[in-house]
C-alpha cells in the first residue's frame, strides 16, 4: 500500500508543479500550486509528520494561498506575454536542469547507499504534544524571535500597502 | 511482499530534488511576478519535504521544527512580498518583471 500510495501523490506533485511552470495564468498556477501543497500533506502525514501535515493544509494551502488568489483577483492578472530569450537558453536549458538533478541524485545515491525503508507507523513522535515539548523547552528562543518577525512583518504589509496620506 | 516493503528514504528525497528543481525552472522561466513568487513557495515546500524526511531517518523531531518555522518565514514573506507587488502595480500598471527595471544601469 505504501509504494502505491507514494507513486501516486509523487505523481499528482510533480505534475501540479509542472502544471505551475507551463501555465500561463496565474489563477491556473495558483491552484496547481494548492495540488502539490495538498499531496505534500498527506506524504507528510505518511512520514509521521502528523501536526506539520496539519499545518500544511492551513498555513500553507489555506493561508498562504488565499492570499496569492487575493491579490491576483485584486489586481486582475492577466496572462504574461513570454519575452524573447536567447538561442542558448533554449538549447542549454532543460540539459542542465536534468544534469543539475542528476548530480543531486547521485548525490543522494552516493550518502544515503543502504536506504532504509519508509513505513507509515515508523515515527510517532510528530504530534502536536512532542513538537509543543520541543518547540517550548529547547527551540524556545528561536519561537519568540520569529514571533518578533511576524510582527515586523505585518507591520511592514501595512506600510507598504496603504494609501499615501499627505 | 510489495504490501508490506514500504518505501525508500531516496525517493522521496528525490521527489524533494525533483520539486526543487521545478521551482528554480519556474523562477528563472516566468515572466509574471506573482508566479515567480509561487515558485519561490514551491522550492521552499520541497525543502520542507526534505526536513521531515531526515526527521523520519533519525527518529527526531527537529526537523518538524525548522519545518514549523520555514512555514512561518515564508507566511512573512508572502504578506511582505504581496505587499511590495501590490505597491509596484500601483506605481506601474504592470506585473512583467522585464519591466519592473529601475534598478537597472
Amino acid at each position: 500500500m505504501d509504494p502505491f500510495l507514494f507513486l501516486l501523490l509523487a505523481a499528482i506533485a510533480v505534475i501540479c508543479a509542472l502544471n505551475l511552470v507551463v501555465q500561463t495564468h496565474p489563477i491556473s498556477s495558483a491552484l496547481s500550486l494548492v495540488g502539490v501543497m495538498g499531496s505534500l500533506a498527506i506524504l507528510y502525514l505518511l512520514l509521521g509528520a502528523e501536526f506539520i501535515a496539519a499545518a500544511q493544509m492551513i498555513v500553507y494551502a489555506g493561508a498562504i494561498m488565499v492570499l496569492f488568489i487575493f491579490v491576483i483577483m485584486l489586481l486582475n492578472a492577466q496572462g504574461e506575454r513570454l519575452t524573447r530569450r536567447g538561442a542558448y537558453v533554449k538549447i542549454f536549458g532543460v540539459p542542465l536542469m536534468a544534469l543539475f538533478l542528476g548530480l543531486v541524485a547521485f548525490v543522494i545515491q552516493a550518502a544515503l547507499p543502504r536506504s532504509e525503508m519508509v513505513h507509515f507507523g515508523g515515527f510517532t513522535h510528530g504530534g502536536p504534544a512532542d513538537i509543543g515539548r520541543s518547540l517550548f523547552t529547547q527551540y524556545l528562543l528561536p519561537f519568540e524571535v520569529v514571533s518578533v518577525l511576524i510582527l515586523i512583518a505585518i507591520v511592514g504589509a501595512i506600510v507598504l500597502a496603504r494609501k499615501e496620506i499627505d | 511482499m510489495l504490501s508490506s516493503s514500504g518505501v525508500p528514504l531516496n525517493w522521496y528525497l528525490l521527489l524533494s530534488a525533483i520539486l526543487f528543481c521545478i521551482g528554480i525552472a519556474g523562477f528563472l522561466y516566468r515572466r509574471n511576478v506573482i508566479t515567480v513568487f509561487m515558485s519561490i513557495e514551491l522550492m521552499l515546500n520541497a525543502v520542507n519535504l526534505s526536513f521531515v524526511t531526515f526527521s523520519y531517518k533519525f527518529q527526531q523531531v527537529d526537523g518538524h521544527i525548522f519545518t514549523f518555522f520555514v512555514m512561518v518565514v515564508a507566511a512573512a514573506e508572502a504578506a511582505v512580498g504581496l505587499a511590495i507587488i501590490l505597491t509596484v502595480f500601483k506605481n506601474r500598471k504592470t506585473l512583467q518583471v522585464d519591466d519592473i527595471n529601475s534598478l537597472k544601469n
